[in-house]
Order: structure tokens, then C-alpha cells, then sequence
């Protein structure tokens, strides 16, 4: 299994590889990143203009500011950002830091939401809860990922302001200062977890959900749950040990597949909470032309996927124990 | 099941002793039926997708016809500012004096022909695309399919911001943008199709007489997938409307002047609380049409493909 896994990572980086380069190449020629200098009024003198083009490598030609980049990567150097006293490496991961703790949460909220409501809607097909549970899916699905988290956000401060305290925080992603040592700053940065997470997990549970009742309703249906039933187990030892297990299997490839949409919409998720987190990183990256800090924000988002890939492809031998990594 | 009824009626026909003297396949009272014609019957009997389907016309009249006929126009500066809805503003009007029903109309005019743009050109390339990958197999293959895979590793909203962001705000710019990312999904499933279709029977006795490569892929293979492709076409409408929203309400999408219904929930998003009515209709109408896009788009899933009604997801 340990060979398996490192051999899919070591495919992957050509991959990667090519989609940096691709990315490279369409942001290098679409954008120019010296447009915030020459914009300036009155306008910099040339000698000005030389010195921050050849800081940002654009002297060079196009493929060797590539390989300077690729290169650089190897030794810890991310190249330079537009913004001259931003070190991209420590600003991205940090960033990503945030992101990813919103990511985690949210996927596991969603997830174990969408296996309990699959699961209930597929034993009691066509009952109340079904379909209560299908209407609410089918608007979480349509509803766009920053409107639901505006309101959300806006019934937040509505509640606070009732009670006249702050109890759901709705602005950043920790408070400036907390009072009082590691317990609070943890209750703290849980506090502003939880809309934000609320958000992200909902839009992504309705697809989930979904997906796992038809699984667990094409199971149930199949001839050996009936064998199990007819042999005598118990109705819920045969829903949770024949039935979930093999429905699982197919949910976990959805899930895999739904992390790159997850990062989108931890993206908008961000924007309307505020939160400085990768999310923001991307948007500012892209508004400054900051080719080489979108790169590291890509090269970074993308081991994300393939990882986490990889951790469903290992779920697979987990969950049917048919799949042999050889 | 009026097609049983027939069937029985026909075979007794078939037992009268006198000989028919028409062509052979006149012999049925059946009446003969094409694919389209079935497809469209048990579309017509869905309830959910076509009462969605009467929602979505509504809504783009709505938008078209109301648009051209409403008294004001996307920038027209009313006198009345911050008015709550009434007879005159029906969806109210924000602080400048904007009338809220004439930007929600232009909004919904400016999604939808970015979705609809992005649906025909993301499918026309890639039904084409993975088609031919499929049909040839070998390096063609590995060549095309390499090519869509690359974009599908590509994260989408970011690349989509980006490109969206450098090349400029007009609706039918971003539509490209969004089509150039969405066109590999669609490969993907027309090559499947097409990778299945290739080996039956149809396509060796077409060959066998003599057609061409071309007129294989295009009279005998595409037809042959559209169902997939249509069903997948409705749902790449509605994602295209989701992430057309979500670039314009990062500010990435439609710049003002024009407006889109993304924009119109960025720019009120502060108003959640003071002038609800602002936030609120943009949002619905974005549910409504992905909404209503969704259900018709399960219609048309089982319509092509009746069997699979049973455990639908």
C-alpha cells in the first residue's frame, strides 16, 4: 500500500508540473504585472520602472522565468511578489493554514450530514423526511454559496444583537486580541468557525446527500441485503454492515471528485465572512497580476486535491476489501 | 400504457387472413415513431420538469419581454431612493434610486445568455472533441483526452477569475472564459459514449458500406449520444449560472454599467438588514432558474434513458 501511495505521487508531479506551467503561461500573457507601477500618477521615472522589472524577472524571457520559478521552488524561493515586503512562501502557507482549517471542518460537518440523511432516506424511501430532506437538497444545491452565507451571516448578527453579546462572530477568522491563555484562544478561533463552516458544509452536503441516498437505495435494493434480511440479521445490522459499507464506496469517489468545487467555494465563503485566509490570497494575487504569487497559490491547492485523492483511492482498500493495491 | 394496447390491437390485425397489400412495414396500426418523438412524450408526461419548464419560460419572459417593456431602464435614476417595494418600484429601489425590478431583469438577461453561451459552445467543442478521441482511439486519443485532462486538474473558479479578470467584463468574454473550462467535462462523457457506440453493429455495417470517417462520427456516433450530451448540456447551464454568479460577486464577472445577478447580490449584500428586498430578489431569482434548470434536466435524463427512473439519485 505504502509503494501504491508513493508511486501515485510520484505520477502526479508531472502533472502538476504541466498545470503550474499552463497556468504560467496564461497569466504571464494575459496580465501585466508592472501595470500598478506605470499607472501611478505622476508616472515613475524609467530607471524605476527597469529595476522593478527586473526584480519581478520580466527581463527574462518567458520559459527561462518559468525554470528560474520551478527551479527556485527546490531551495524555498517562491519567487517575487509584486508587493515588495511580501515573502509569498510564509504568506501563502500561512493563509492556506486558515483555509484549510474551514476546509476540514466543513467536509467532515457535510459528509457525516449526508451519509446519517442518506442513509434515513433511502430505509424510509418516499416518507416524510425523505422528502423534506430531498426538497432541502435540491435549494441547497441551487442556491448560489455566498447568498446562503450572507444570510446566514446577517441572521448571526441579528441574533447578537438581541442578545447584546456577541455570540456567533461573523468578521475574520480570530479576534485581534484574546484575553487569557490557550483555552480561550481556541474557543476563540472555534467562534469564528462556526457560520463560516455552516456555510461551506451546507452547499456541499446537498450534492453529497443526494448521491449517497441513491447509492444506499441501489444497495438496498440488490439481492444480497435481501439475503442477509431473509437469513435473519437484524434489519439494522444489515443497513449498517451490508448496506452502508458497500454505499460508501461510491460516495467516496463524489467526494474526491468535489474537492476542487470545496476550495471554490471556500473561496466566496472567505470573501463574505472576511477572512484573510488563501481565499483572499487568490483574489488579491489576481487583482495585482501577482503571477508568481497565483502560482504558489495553485502549486499548493493542487497537492491539496491530489492528496486528498490519494486518501480516498487508500479509503477504497479500507471500504472493499476486493481492491487490492499490488 | 397506451403502447400495449396498440400492440395487442396490431397483432390482431395481423391475423386477418387478407393479405395486406401495402409495404410490410405499413402492416402495424402502430404508429411508427422516431426516437425524438418518444424522447419528447415521456418528457411531456414528466410533471416536475415540465412544470419547471413553464417556470423558466415565465422567468425569461419575464426578463426579455418585461425588460423591454418596463418603464425604466437598468440606469435610470428615479427620483424615489431606498423606497420599499410598491406599485410603482414592484421590487423596490436601492439608495441611488435605481428601480430594483428593472436590474433584476438585466441581471437575469445577462446570466442567462452567459449560461446559455457557455452550454452551446462547451458542448459543440467538446461533443466534437472527445467524439473524435473516442472514434480513433490511439494517440489520437491520448492526445485530445490528455489536452481536456489538463484543464480538468486546473482549478476552475481561480483560472476562471483570473482570465475573466485580464481579459475583460463584457457578458460574452466571461461566457468564453467559462465555456473554455466547462468544454473538457463535456468531452469526457461524449468520448465514453461514443468509446461504447463504436463497436456495435450500426457503426461496422456503415463501414462496411463504405462511409467515411466523417460521416461515421457525424450521422451515426453524435446522434447516437445526444441524449447524454443534452442532459449534461441543461446541467452545464446551471453550473455555468452558479459560477457566473459567484465570479461577478467576487468582482471578477460583469462590470458595471451592465449588471448581472451575481453583481446585483454583491453590491446589495450590506442591505441584507436595511432594504432586504434589494439582497433578496436577485437571490431567488438565481434559485428559481438553477432550480428550475435542475429539474429540467432530471426530466430530460428520463426521458432518454427510461430505465435508469427506478434509483435515480
Amino acid at each position: 500500500m505504502l509503494a501504491f501511495a508513493l508511486r501515485r505521487l510520484f505520477v502526479s508531479i508531472p502533472i502538476l508540473i504541466v498545470s503550474t506551467f499552463v497556468v504560467f503561461l496564461m497569466a504571464s500573457l494575459s496580465a501585466n504585472p508592472l501595470s500598478y507601477l506605470t499607472a501611478r500618477n505622476p508616472p515613475p521615472s524609467p530607471q524605476v520602472i527597469a529595476v522593478e522589472r527586473h526584480r519581478l524577472h520580466l527581463d527574462q524571457p518567458l520559459l527561462e522565468r518559468y525554470w528560474t520559478w520551478l527551479t527556485g521552488i527546490f531551495h524555498g524561493d517562491f519567487g517575487p511578489s509584486v508587493d515588495a515586503t511580501t515573502n509569498i512562501r510564509t504568506e501563502v502557507f500561512a493563509r492556506f493554514g486558515v483555509t484549510f482549517r474551514l476546509i476540514f471542518l466543513a467536509m467532515l460537518v457535510a459528509l457525516v450530514l449526508a451519509v446519517i440523511v442518506g442513509v434515513i432516506s433511502a430505509v424510509r424511501q418516499y416518507s416524510k423526511f425523505d422528502y423534506t430532506s430531498t426538497f432541502f437538497g435540491f435549494l441547497f444545491l441551487s442556491m448560489p454559496a455566498f447568498w446562503f452565507a450572507i444570510l446566514l451571516k446577517q441572521a448571526g448578527i441579528s441574533i447578537n444583537d438581541s442578545a447584546g453579546d456577541t455570540i456567533f462572530y461573523t468578521i475574520g477568522s480570530n479576534s485581534i486580541y484574546v484575553n487569557g491563555g490557550a483555552g480561550a484562544q481556541l474557543s476563540d478561533t472555534l467562534g469564528h468557525m462556526i457560520l463560516p463552516t455552516i456555510s461551506l458544509a451546507l452547499t456541499t452536503y446537498a450534492a453529497w446527500s443526494r448521491f449517497s441516498r441513491g447509492s444506499m437505495l441501489e444497495v438496498l435494493g440488490s439481492d444480497y441485503v435481501r439475503l442477509a434480511r431473509a437469513k435473519g440479521l437484524p434489519r439494522w445490522t444489515v443497513t449498517r454492515k451490508h448496506a452502508l459499507r458497500n454505499a460508501l464506496i461510491p460516495l467516496t469517489t463524489v467526494t474526491a471528485l468535489d474537492i476542487g468545487s470545496i476550495l471554490g467555494g471556500a473561496v466566496v465563503t472567505e470573501q463574505v465572512y472576511q477572512w484573510q485566509g488563501a481565499g483572499t490570497f487568490l483574489l488579491t494575487a489576481i487583482q495585482k497580476s501577482d503571477v508568481y504569487a497565483l502560482e504558489a497559490w495553485l502549486l499548493i491547492a493542487a497537492t491539496f486535491v491530489i492528496v486528498l485523492n490519494l486518501i480516498a483511492d487508500l479509503l477504497y482498500g479500507v471500504l472493499d476489501p476486493r481492491i487490492r493495491y499490488a | 400504457m397506451p403502447e400495449k394496447i396498440d400492440a395487442e390491437a396490431a397483432t390482431a390485425q395481423v391475423v386477418v387472413p387478407e393479405p395486406a397489400k401495402q409495404k410490410a412495414d405499413h402492416e402495424f396500426t402502430v404508429a411508427e415513431r422516431s426516437q425524438a418523438q418518444l424522447v419528447l412524450r415521456r418528457f411531456l408526461q414528466h410533471k416536475l420538469a415540465m412544470a419547471s419548464l413553464v417556470m423558466l419560460i415565465i422567468i425569461i419572459l419575464f426578463a426579455y419581454v418585461g425588460g423591454a417593456l418596463w418603464k425604466y431602464g437598468v440606469n435610470d435614476i428615479t427620483p424615489d431612493n431606498s423606497q420599499p417595494p410598491s406599485l410603482s418600484h414592484p421590487f423596490g429601489t436601492d439608495a441611488l434610486g435605481h428601480d430594483a425590478m428593472a436590474q433584476v431583469m438585466r441581471g437575469t438577461q445577462v446570466s442567462l445568455q452567459i449560461s446559455v453561451l457557455v452550454a452551446i459552445f462547451a458542448t459543440l467543442i467538446g461533443a466534437i472533441w472527445g467524439a473524435v478521441a473516442g472514434y480513433y482511439r490511439g494517440w489520437v486519443d491520448s492526445l485530445l483526452m490528455r489536452v481536456a485532462d489538463l484543464i480538468l486538474t486546473l482549478p476552475l473558479l481561480a483560472v476562471a477569475a483570473m482570465l475573466a479578470h485580464n481579459i475583460g467584463g463584457t457578458w460574452w468574454l466571461i461566457a468564453i472564459v467559462i465555456a473554455g473550462l466547462y468544454w473538457a467535462y463535456v468531452s469526457r462523457i461524449s468520448r465514453g459514449v461514443v468509446l461504447s457506440l463504436r463497436e456495435k453493429e450500426f457503426v461496422e455495417a456503415a463501414r462496411a458500406l463504405g462511409a467515411s470517417d466523417r460521416r461515421i462520427i457525424f450521422r451515426h456516433l453524435m446522434p447516437n449520444a445526444l441524449g447524454s450530451i443534452i442532459v449534461y448540456a441543461t446541467v452545464l447551464v446551471a453550473l455555468s449560472i452558479l459560477l457566473e454568479t459567484a465570479l461577478s460577486f467576487l468582482g471578477f464577472g460583469v462590470t458595471p454599467p451592465d449588471t448581472s445577478l451575481g453583481l446585483l447580490v454583491s453590491n446589495n449584500q450590506t442591505a441584507v438588514d436595511t432594504r432586504p428586498w434589494l439582497f433578496y430578489f436577485p437571490g431567488v431569482f438565481i434559485i428559481l432558474i438553477v432550480l428550475t434548470i435542475n429539474f429540467i434536466g432530471d426530466g430530460l435524463r428520463d426521458a432518454f434513458d427510461p430505465q435508469q427512473t427506478k434509483v435515480r439519485a
